[in-house]
Formats: structure tokens, C-alpha cells, sequence
């Protein structure tokens, strides 16, 4: 017997399977896509694409926090540049290999989101909403201090080389570093869409849903926001350590709060609480803002905020509520006509693939 | 199995339990009724450490709750449903039953968390016990067929059956139970009523229920206690209770 059968007949069972092979061949051809990218595409394209998918590793991160917990995060641009700089100073002072200093960048920022959202879990709504804002705020300030300047290069920032092309593969440094980029990115995504499908997921849902019967039902509601913090951060930390290598630079003024904001931004255009959401978020902001530049020279910031309020307007639920909706419509056509031709003729049994 | 000793809860000024005291005999289903804001609900959110208790202790088993945090009280087998439905809104029925089994469930998280990660078989085979049990109560309660329906969407007498499913998924030894029958129809209440008495025959369980409807509480409990303004004012056996002069004055209100 299996729970997930429930409420679903033969069409359902077989308008499921069409909805899976659709939902696959999509997968398929995204997945083809993003990786034929480097071959076709212009150096600035590649590198305009390797930001693109920085980003949606960094919304999925924000998206863990604010779509699926309900935590509302204004300083989410810090953790990105603490990643960031983590991985610039591992470097540059250091000497580490520089794929080593992904998962320090992560832990680093697992460590410092899980410390902040400690205390941040006795806060709700707009006061959590400040007390990030305030670290968003901070951020570039701390980086500026002279005490560390030794390790961050202060005011000046740090500039890195690109890393070398390993085993003599026939691609240039923006290449591999996109074919990196998108790597740690289908990982990272895999993990969060199971992780989130499942028991986890239900907790951190749960929690934002009703504290107080997750509490009863035996959910250390604490503890799970705590931790719901730090992954969050950890995956956007890594989304800066990527970008450091990407740029080629860290500075304190390229983590302002406007990246914070254009963060959030991105999640809610692209689809709060969905895995997806964070792919097209990262597209909207890192090409709507170029596109406005390009409709008007003079207001880009005007025409920016007009693309914004529109899609906001048009998509409340974001580009995946938009396609969840279609796909619902779909359903609805599909069993439309479905039932239409059980009544014309006897149905055959179907073939269910295993 | 239960036992509530001298407690005393304050609002600021108001003293919201006074010295409450009663006990809940394994396998009884007690009713704690009185009216309104004599501090029945408080007391349930005393034993659920929701609400600080400032004097007095409530022992479960033997055990004092007031060192247990909050989350820690189902894992012990107590759960509970609320006044006014806490579900959680946006996830379906199954997975609302199923995270009521998060208490007992809850043992293995950590290994499920990289499990499921990893999509491991036998996270995949732990998720599948917790939904067959989770489909067990559903059938048993009627939800078989909005299993997969938002929680959000349904009517508010099938909330309230979501609500108890998940209470029974932590499979506690005490279930309290607050207003279950608030706001249902006829046929609802009887149903209802019908299947809390079938708890006690079946589950072996201990249920504690606030409830104002009179002829639902005296018709289930095995014994009655009478709270008015935080303090207990009868506690016996339904027919004795319902002729005490205290309790008739505190309801009707009866020049004394």
C-alpha cells in the first residue's frame, strides 16, 4: 500500500507519468543546455552564465531560509561575502587549493549563520528582518578594520589570479571555472531537493506553518531555526567563495546591502519555498538589470523597478508558482479528456513503467 | 499517571491557576470542565510547558514535566490538539500525520537527514513505514480520500480529525484533547464521541479532555474535575459531579 496513491485513480496515475516524463525531458534539456553554454557562448556570455548559476546556488540558500522557514533575511549579501572573502584570503595568504576552499567558505558560514540565528530564532518577522539588515550593514564596514587588514587588504580588497586549466583540457580559465560553478551547483541543488522533499523538509515547513504544534508534536523549533540559518548560510557562503574566483576580486564595497536586497529580490520573483525558483530568480536579477540598461540609459533604475513591480503584479507566487499553475491546468485538461474517452471507449490497462 | 500537585500559574496580576491539584488514573478519560476562563486551557499549556508554572508540580509517570522543555513532552507520550486547530497549513494531510510522529520518529533524525540527502535506501524505507502508519490513522479517521489535499483547504471538522490523527501518529500514552467537539454538527460530535471511547478499548490510552459541551463530557469521562477561577472546585465521578451545589452555583450562577 502506498500512501502517495491515495485520491488517485487510473488518470491520475497515468496523467502523473506524462507530467514525470514531461518534467524530465524539461530537466534534460535545461541540463544539455547549461552545460553546452561554454562551447557556444562568448567569454562574457560564459562569464555572465557562471554568475548566473553563482547566484542560484546563493538563492537557494536565502530561498531555505525565507521561502521554506519563513525567516525573513535582509543581510544575506554578508554571508556571501564572508564565503567570498574566506576563499580570497584562504588564498591569497595561505596557498590553498583553491576547490578546498569551497567547503571551508561553506563551513565558515554554516558556523557564523548558525551562531547568528541563535539568538535570532527569539526574533519574528520584521525585528529578524532588522537584526540581518544590521549585519548586511556591518559587513562592509568590518572588512574595511584595520586589525585584519593584513588578511583582507582593507580598503584595496584582495585581487586573485584565475586558476589553471587542470589536465590539459582543451578550455580556457572562464570555461572550467563555469564547468566548476555549474558542478557544485548540480550537487548542491540534488542535496536541497531531497533533503527538502523529505523528512526535513516537512520539519522546517512545519515550523514556520505553526510553532507552537511543531513544538508539540516533538520539533525543537530552536534548534531547527538555528540550523535552518546556518545551512542557509553555508550555501550562499559557498555562492561566494564561487564568485571570489569567478571576479577575481573581493572588496569590502562588493558587499553592500544591496546585494542583500537583490538577493531577496530574486527569491520572490523566482518563487518562494521552491527548489526551482532559485534558477530563475538568479536570471532575473543578473539580466533584468542589464536589459533595463538597455531599454533606457538615461532611468535603468526606473525601468528596473517597473520590470519588478509588473512581474511581482503578474506572478504573486513567482515564476515556479507560474509554472506550478500551468502544470495544474495541464492536470485539469488531461483528466478532462481523459474521462472523455472512458466514456467512448473501454479503457485498455496501461502500461506503467517501473 | 498524570498527577497535577498545588499548581499555581500568574499573569501579571492575575492568578490564573491557584493551587490546582487532580489526578489522571492510567487508561481513564477524564473530563476537566468549568466555565469560561476558569483556566482549563491554561492548564493544558502548563502540562505542555508552553506556559511557566510558578508553584506546584505536574508529575508524569513519576516524572516532573517542569525540567522538560516544551518539544520533549511528546517524545515522553503525551500529545495534544489545540482550542482553535494548530495545523500545519501548508503541507498536505499525510505529511501533517506523519510529522505528528516526529516525537518517535525523531531518534533517527540525524541519520535521515544525510540519508535522505543522499536518497539512501534505507532513509527511503523509513519515510515509507512513517507514511503506512500515517495511512493507517488516515483511513481510521476518515481521511483516506483528502490525504493529499492541503491542509489549509478543508473544512474546519475535518481539521479537527487532521488534528487528532496527528496527535495518535506520536502514539501517546496520555492524550489530552482540547475541545474536540467545539463548532462540529450532531452526527460530528457523535462520531467523534464514539471514537475517543473506542481509544480507551483499543489503544489501552489515557485521554484528558477540556470540553464545554456537557452531555459529551458526562456521557465519556470516567470522572470529572470542575475548575472555576484557577481553582478545583469538584472532581468525582460525572453523576457526582453534575449535582454538586458548588458546581451547579459556578455554572448557573445560583445565589448561595
Amino acid at each position: 500500500m502506498v500512501a502517495g496513491a491515495f485520491d488517485r485513480g487510473i488518470a491520475g496515475a497515468q496523467r502523473d507519468g506524462v507530467a514525470r516524463r514531461a518534467l524530465s525531458v524539461a530537466t534534460v534539456v535545461a541540463i544539455v543546455a547549461a552545460c553546452a553554454i561554454p562551447l557556444w557562448g562568448s567569454p562574457y556570455q560564459v562569464f555572465q552564465m557562471t554568475l548566473v548559476v553563482i547566484d542560484a546556488i546563493a538563492l537557494l540558500g536565502l530561498n531555505l531560509l525565507t521561502g521554506y522557514g519563513g525567516q525573513i533575511s535582509l543581510g544575506h549579501g554578508a554571508f556571501f561575502g564572508v564565503g567570498a572573502y574566506t576563499t580570497a584570503v584562504l588564498i591569497h595568504s595561505w596557498n590553498v587549493p583553491y576547490l578546498l576552499t569551497l567547503p571551508c567558505a561553506g563551513l565558515v558560514c554554516l558556523a557564523l549563520g548558525f551562531v547568528f540565528g541563535l539568538p535570532a530564532v527569539r526574533l519574528d518577522g520584521l525585528h529578524l528582518a532588522l537584526a540581518t539588515f544590521a549585519l548586511g550593514v556591518v559587513l562592509p564596514q568590518v572588512l574595511k578594520y584595520k586589525g585584519i587588514e593584513a588578511w583582507t587588504g582593507g580598503v584595496q580588497g584582495i585581487s586573485l589570479e584565475k586558476p589553471a586549466v587542470p589536465f590539459g583540457l582543451p578550455l580556457s580559465p572562464d570555461q572550467w571555472l563555469y564547468c566548476v560553478a555549474l558542478a557544485v551547483a548540480a550537487g548542491l541543488f540534488a542535496l536541497a531537493r531531497n533533503v527538502m522533499r523529505g523528512a526535513t523538509g516537512r520539519v522546517i515547513v512545519g515550523v514556520r506553518d505553526s510553532p507552537v504544534a511543531a513544538s508539540s508534536v516533538g520539533i525543537d523549533t530552536a534548534l531547527t531555526k538555528a540550523a535552518t540559518f546556518g545551512v542557509s548560510a553555508m550555501l550562499t557562503g559557498i555562492a561566494g567563495a564561487l564568485s571570489a574566483l569567478v571576479v577575481q576580486f573581493v572588496g569590502p564595497d562588493s558587499f553592500t546591502i544591496f546585494l542583500s536586497i537583490s538577493l531577496l529580490v530574486g527569491i520572490v520573483v523566482g518563487g518562494l519555498a521552491s527548489i526551482s525558483g532559485a534558477v530563475f530568480g538568479a536570471l532575473f536579477i543578473q539580466f533584468v538589470p542589464n536589459l533595463a540598461d538597455d531599454v533606457s540609459k538615461a532611468a535603468p533604475s526606473a525601468v528596473y523597478g517597473v520590470v519588478l513591480i509588473v512581474s511581482v503584479y503578474l506572478m504573486p507566487y513567482g515564476v515556479s508558482g507560474l509554472l506550478r499553475k500551468a502544470k495544474a491546468r495541464a492536470f485539469a485538461w488531461i483528466d478532462a479528456r481523459h474521462s472523455r474517452s472512458v466514456t467512448s471507449q473501454p479503457t485498455k490497462p496501461t502500461k506503467q513503467g517501473s | 499517571m498524570l498527577s497535577c500537585q498545588n499548581v499555581r500559574v500568574q499573569f501579571g496580576g492575575i492568578t490564573a491557576l491557584d493551587g490546582v491539584t487532580f489526578d489522571v488514573a492510567k487508561g481513564e478519560i477524564v473530563g476537566l470542565i468549568g466555565p469560561n476562563g476558569a483556566g482549563k486551557t491554561t492548564m493544558f499549556n502548563c502540562i505542555s510547558r508552553l506556559y511557566p508554572v510558578h508553584g506546584g508540580d505536574i508529575l508524569f509517570e513519576g516524572r516532573s514535566l517542569l525540567a522538560e522543555p516544551p518539544h520533549r513532552i511528546a517524545t515522553l507520550g503525551i500529545s495534544r490538539t489545540f482550542q482553535n486547530v494548530a495545523l500545519f497549513d501548508t503541507l498536505t494531510v499525510a505529511d501533517n500525520v506523519i510529522l505528528g510522529a516526529h516525537g518517535h520518529a525523531h531518534a533517527h533524525a540525524k541519520r535521515r537527514f544525510f540519508g535522505e540527502a543522499f536518497r539512501l535506501a534505507s532513509a527511503l524505507r523509513a519515510e515509507r513505514a512513517l507514511a503506512d502508519e500515517a495511512a493507517e490513522l488516515m483511513a481510521e479517521l476518515g481521511l483516506e480520500s483528502v490525504a493529499q489535499r492541503t491542509a489549509r483547504d478543508l473544512p474546519f471538522g475535518t481539521r479537527k480529525r487532521i488534528e487528532l490523527a496527528r496527535a495518535l501518529a506520536a502514539r501517546p500514552r496520555l492524550l489530552m484533547l482540547d475541545e474536540p467537539v467545539a463548532g462540529l454538527n450532531h452526527a460530528e460530535i457523535d462520531e467523534l464521541t464514539g471514537f475517543i471511547r473506542g481509544l480507551k478499548g483499543r489503544r489501552g490510552l489515557t485521554v484528558l479532555l477540556v470540553e464545554h459541551h456537557m452531555n459529551m463530557v458526562m456521557g465519556v469521562s470516567d470522572k470529572v474535575v470542575v475548575l472555576d477561577f484557577g481553582r478545583r472546585i469538584a472532581d468525582g465521578p460525572p453523576a457526582a459531579v453534575k449535582n454538586d451545589p458548588e458546581v451547579i452555583r459556578a455554572y448557573l450562577g445560583t445565589a448561595s
